[in-house]
């Protein structure tokens, strides 16, 4: 104690998985410092793939040997079944929104040069590329692996950030409508700034009720300290702001739509993905570590949120004449039958497992189908670029019959329409929600399902019975890896839509493990 | 009543009945490479059709030689082959007993000679390979109706049936009367469809199972008045499939199907399947006398339906058609009637699958002489073109009409005895129904086979190739012993017995009885009668216009009237009234919700302007109100 600082134990074996992610992250930095221009492409995919793979590999190999269940980094990190269950689907989708992000002609070859320059003519000729992309990628997808295993409400901001910056510079690069693109980048960059603001404050009061940011700690803490419940209730309801932000929960949602526009649309998958679930995982976390006590508190408030984030996705999406908005919105409607879930899992103490593992299973199920539904919206083109205008989607069926009816069943799984993966994820959460006593909430969700299922089967309608425009936007011949994203898509939303039980299993042992206090 | 004993089912796992669900396997694979092969099966498909009916005939074979084996009160075999649905049936399963496997052997035995027989019938056709897939899905949904352990495998079964049923009679959909005429059969088995599945949920919701086991073994723990319902349901299921009264009216249209199809589905297998649910559901209706009694009267109400419609058709397919109907009303007669009755009406269900069969194919071969003439108006003298086929026809005839020692003559002398003891009204009538068969089919002959030539100038009748005459031989065969073979000494009673449990006591074949008499007697005058009419008289070309009463025979006692009378117009109606409400109720409230939402998304929409500023506000916003809600939930 003389002074000195005792040098903390870090678990390296269970933490490798993160380790990879983030080591891959840094050795793509040196490559694009040292590395020839025209060999960084070709160093920088193996690179992620592999680490994404390693990482992956390990993580299947800790669950066969036992999953842990230990708080590692001096309870900095837990690592435990819900949250190594999220990095196997957030690798696995990462996996595949690179396999999309690798395609040619989705991000701009000079970011700094001001569109419709001449810089940006002579970047284009001389073929420049952004090969940061690559690293980028891996550090929000390292970001993304620790926000949901954050066991420290510090550790949980510092995740937030790093999941966050690089897709604030990611969504700043689409090649086509670079405007739109930057100015989206602009807003997600001050509305995250400003949200995280929000996070840190709570964290700060939550700090001066309980005097530590251990989750588990705070939850201990919980009924013991007298007087003090205004700090938090301030630091609860400010955290919650912060997460709730992130998942695009109403009135928090209004970023949605503009950035998923905006950004590349290989990014808008990744996001659509990969940051929802992170952002479940962790509000999941820290709603039933730290605050699981208090659930008799913020449950009735996310009820409110809840059925309000329902209700301005499926009834906004409706006027959206913009695919990639429409999308936006739907994931907004997603984000709200998932919060359904997680006000089930807070059921009065009871701390319902069968609503963790219905999240956890939702996730799985939507982040396929979310990846898939934008890979083919990669594939729609004409002259400008992506087609995105609905109206030119008309008679899309008749032309790429088999494209329009991949994509149909992609609309039909976010219905949740039986045999679609979409189905089982509703039904899951669904059923945990009534067993946990949140059966106006179902009511409100069945709801808000039929609105949404307006909109799906709307473009499903335009695609088939109407007649394609003369001049419409054609199907580009996909390449090796985004044929891939499609195929492995549509196979996952099948197969977790009729033979779900594997998959569900998974879940479920996940959630039996429980979070580590 | 109590319910006759039946053996209880031991689980197996060896042997032939360890596999019978090759059965049910083989001709399905045909079917599938058959429709799924398309134009390439062209040239083998009819073998490979054929192959898969013998094969599966084979199985059963083997199958009935390894039952033989075992003690009587053994000879219930399940078979389970994987876990479905738990708590509804628990087990996709085969039962395997005395009753399943007659009519396994029926199916499978008559099905491969009928099989045989369309290569040479169907040979001009261009879809030939379509008609043996049809066939063979066909003979593979027929199987899984009898070998089902359970009510809802039997019901796939029996939609299965229903589905090939359609597929054949609208075989030749090119024919405007075909695609109707499978419409109207498939529409009117829905109602009795419907009947099977209410009884199907009320079976669930009495007993919490759908298995035979499960259900028919506690019967006892229900109430009268449910088994009635039940059986009730059942028989109107039945009625469907088995064309009798009030659901009769698609048989004699089903004869726009290809011949062998008639033979097959609509004379010897399918349409009895309404005889078998009546039957494998034997302890439901022996709980209950009233349902019992109801089914009595519908079979014995169809046999005279049938026999009447029989003879006043100058079609020979539907003077058949009719006498289906007819032989069914006997077979659900001996059902309603109890155990007693069981063994008549299968074993009468057996001789007629055999006879009737032979009666089809050998009209099959006159249409295939004759152009495809059906009018027998325009027959006449085809004795000595046609020897194999008259003779094997006269066989099949004289069986039918149950002259003495040929085999209906044991099979339905056993179902008037069994009703006469158990209501004299009902045996009479039975016994009236028999001369009337006896008028009608000697009608039919005498048209055919006999008198002037009436023949289009076109027609050069020969007798048909050897792929046809076989299978018309053979079945004949079966016309002559097998009626003697099933009934002397009880011996078909015995055997099924285990199955369906034995009667109280056994009437014993007895062929000097009154109604045994009277039956022979009723049949020779019908037959004279006929001769006087249609064998000794001239036979006009065209029909006579006749009385009232030859009318109403001939528009099928106004079976098609009544049922768009009593079902069609006010289904219509009802109909028109729903979409009526539909329009202004339904829609407008469904449209005026839609326009609200859009317009509430529409309005709402304005919100989102893309200026930062008002996001950040609504963030600021939202959280200042949940940080509020916090504090009024937390200080409650």
């Amino acid at each position: 104690m003389n002074g000195t600082i005792p040098a903390p134990t870090i678990e390296y074996g269970m933490l490798a998985p993160l380790l990879v992610v983030f080591g891959a992250a840094i050795v793509g930095v040196l490559v694009e410092a040292f590395a020839p221009r025209y060999l960084r492409s070709a160093i920088h995919l193996p690179i992620t793939l592999l680490s994404l793979l390693i990482s992956f590999g390990l993580i299947v190999w800790q669950w066969i040997e036992g999953v842990p269940t230990k708080a590692a980094a001096m309870g900095a990190i837990a690592v435990d079944g819900p949250a190594m269950f999220i990095w196997g689907t957030i690798l696995v989708l990462a996996f595949v929104s690179v396999l999309l992000i690798n395609d040619e002609g989705h991000f701009v070859g000079s970011a700094a040069a001001v569109p419709g320059s001449a810089e940006e003519e002579q970047a284009l000729y001389e073929g420049a590329a952004h090969t940061e992309v690559y690293p980028l990628v891996l550090f929000a997808v390292g970001g993304m692996m620790l926000f949901p295993a954050a066991n420290d409400l510090l550790i949980a901001f510092v995740a937030l950030e790093v999941m966050s910056l690089p897709l604030y510079l990611l969504c700043g690069l689409a090649r086509r409508r670079r405007l739109l693109s930057q100015e989206a980048a602009m807003k997600y960059f001050l509305l995250g700034a400003f949200s995280s603001a929000f996070f840190l404050y709570g964290t700060a009061m939550i700090y001066g009720y309980a005097n530590s940011l251990d989750l588990a700690k705070i939850g201990a803490t919980l009924g013991t300290v007298g007087g003090q419940d205004m700090l938090l209730y301030l630091g609860g309801a400010m955290i919650s702001v912060g997460l709730l932000f992130k998942i695009g929960g109403a009135p928090f949602q209004a970023w949605k739509p503009d950035v998923y526009q905006g950004a590349p649309t290989p990014i808008t998958a990744l996001m659509a993905s990969g940051t929802l679930i992170a952002a479940f995982g962790a509000l999941v976390r820290v709603f039933w570590v730290a605050l699981g006590g208090l659930d008799w508190d913020w449950r009735p408030v996310f009820y409110g949120v809840a059925v309000l984030t329902m209700l301005v996705g499926a009834i906004l999406a409706i006027t959206q004449t913009d695919i990639k908005r429409m999308l936006a919105y739907s994931s907004i409607a997603h984000g709200g039958f998932l919060l359904i879930g997680v006000i089930a899992t807070g059921s009065a103490q009871a701390q319902n497992t069968s609503a963790l593992s219905g999240i956890l299973f939702y996730l799985v199920a939507y982040g396929f189908t979310t990846v898939g539904a934008f890979a083919v919206v990669t594939m729609v083109r004409d002259a400008g670029g992506e087609a995105w205008h609905l109206s030119r989607w008309a008679g899309l069926g008749k032309r790429s019959p088999l494209l329009a009816g991949v994509f149909a069943f992609f609309l039909l799984a976010f219905a949740g329409i039986p045999l679609t993966s979409g189905f089982f994820g509703k039904y899951a959460i669904f059923q945990a929600a009534v067993t946990g006593g949140a059966l106006s909430l179902v009511i409100v969700g069945v709801v808000a399902s039929a609105v949404a299922a307006f909109f799906y089967v709307r473009v499903i309608v335009l695609m088939f019975f109407s007649d394609p425009a003369a001049d419409g936007p054609s199907v580009v011949l996909p390449s090796r890896g985004t044929a891939a994203v499609v195929g492995l898509a549509a196979l996952a939303t099948v197969v977790l839509g009729v033979f779900p039980q594997p998959v569900l299993d998974l879940a479920h042992s996940a959630a039996q493990s429980l979070f580590v206090r | 009543m109590e319910p006759a004993e039946i053996a209880s089912i031991a689980q197996h796992s060896g042997g032939a009945i360890g596999v019978a669900w090759l059965m049910i396997a083989l001709p399905l694979v045909g079917a599938a490479v058959l429709l799924l092969g398309g134009r390439r099966t062209d040239k083998f498909g009819h073998l490979l059709g054929v192959l898969m009916a013998v094969a599966s005939f084979v199985v059963g074979a083997l199958v009935f030689v390894q039952l033989l084996g075992f003690a009587p009160g053994e000879r219930r075999r399940g078979v389970t082959l994987f876990e479905f649905i738990p708590g509804l049936v628990d087990n996709v399963g085969l039962l395997v007993d005395p009753l399943s496997i007659s009519f396994c052997l029926l199916i499978t035995g008559v099905g491969s000679l009928i099989h045989i027989y369309s290569i040479g019938y169907m040979a001009h056709d261009p879809a030939r390979r379509r008609f043996f897939a049809y066939l063979n899905l066909f003979v593979a949904a027929m199987l899984l109706l009898v070998l089902a352990d359970n009510y809802l495998i039997l019901f796939v079964g029996w939609e299965g049936v229903g589905l090939a049923s359609y597929l054949l009679i609208g075989f030749w959909q090119h024919k405007p009367s075909a695609a109707t005429a499978a419409k109207k059969a498939f529409i009117v088995n829905r109602v009795g469809d419907v009947g099977l599945l209410i009884a199907m949920f009320t079976i669930f919701a009495t007993f919490h199972s759908l298995t035979f086991s499960g259900v028919l073994d506690r019967t006892g723990d229900a109430s009268q008045g449910t088994l009635t319902a039940i059986g009730l349901l059942l028989l109107v299921g039945a009625c469907g499939k088995s064309a009798q009264l009030p659901l009769q009216a698609w048989l004699l249209d089903a004869m726009e199907g290809p011949t062998p199809v008639s033979a097959l589905i609509h004379a010897a297998t399918m349409v009895t399947a309404g005889v078998y649910l009546i039957v494998r559901s034997g302890p439901i209706f022996e709980g209950t006398g009233t349902a019992q009694l109801v089914v009595t009267i519908v079979g014995v109400a169809t046999l005279l339906a049938g026999a009447i419609i029989g003879t006043a058709k100058d079609d020979i397919k539907k003077a058949l058609a009719g006498s289906t109907m007819s032989q069914i009303g006997y077979m659900v007669l001996a059902a309603g009637v109890g155990p007693a009755g069981y063994a008549f009406a299968i074993a009468h269900l057996i001789t007629h699958g055999f006879f009737k069969a032979n009666l089809f194919l050998g009209a099959g071969s006159v249409m295939h002489a004759m152009n495809d003439e059906v009018d027998m108006r325009k027959y006449g003298g085809l004795r000595t073109v046609m020897p194999i086929t008259f003779a094997t026809f006269l066989i099949g005839y004289l069986a039918i009409i149950g002259f003495p020692l040929l085999s209906g003559y044991f099979t339905k002398d056993g179902i008037i005895e069994t009703a006469m003891e158990h209501s004299a009204v009902l045996g009479w009538l039975a016994v009236l129904g028999a001369g009337i068969t006896g008028f009608y089919m000697s009608r039919l002959v005498f048209m055919t086979f006999f008198g002037k030539k009436r023949w289009d100038a076109k027609a050069h009748p020969h007798e048909s190739p050897a792929v046809m005459t076989w299978p018309l031989i053979l079945l004949s065969i079966g016309s002559i012993g097998l009626g003697a073979f099933l009934i002397l000494g009880n011996r078909f009673m015995i055997f099924l017995s285990p199955a369906v449990g034995a009667p109280a006591h056994s009437p014993a074949f007895n062929p000097f009885s009154v109604p045994g008499l009277a039956t022979l007697a009723l049949v020779a005058v019908g037959a004279v009668f006929a001769w006087m009419r249609y064998g000794a008289a001239e036979v006009p070309a065209t029909a006579p216009r006749g009385s009232f009463l030859t009318t109403f025979a001939r528009r099928d006692l106004y079976g098609d009237a009544l049922n768009e009378a009593l079902f069609m117009r006010p289904g219509q109606w009802l109909t028109r009234l729903a979409v009526f409400f539909d329009n202004r109720g339904v829609d407008g409230l469904v449209n005026g919700l839609a326009a609200f939402i859009g317009g509430t998304s529409g309005r709402v929409r304005r919100i989102q302007t893309g200026f930062v500023r008002s996001y950040a506000l609504s963030i600021f916003v939202g959280a200042a109100v949940l940080v509020g809600a916090w504090f009024v939930v937390g200080n409650l």
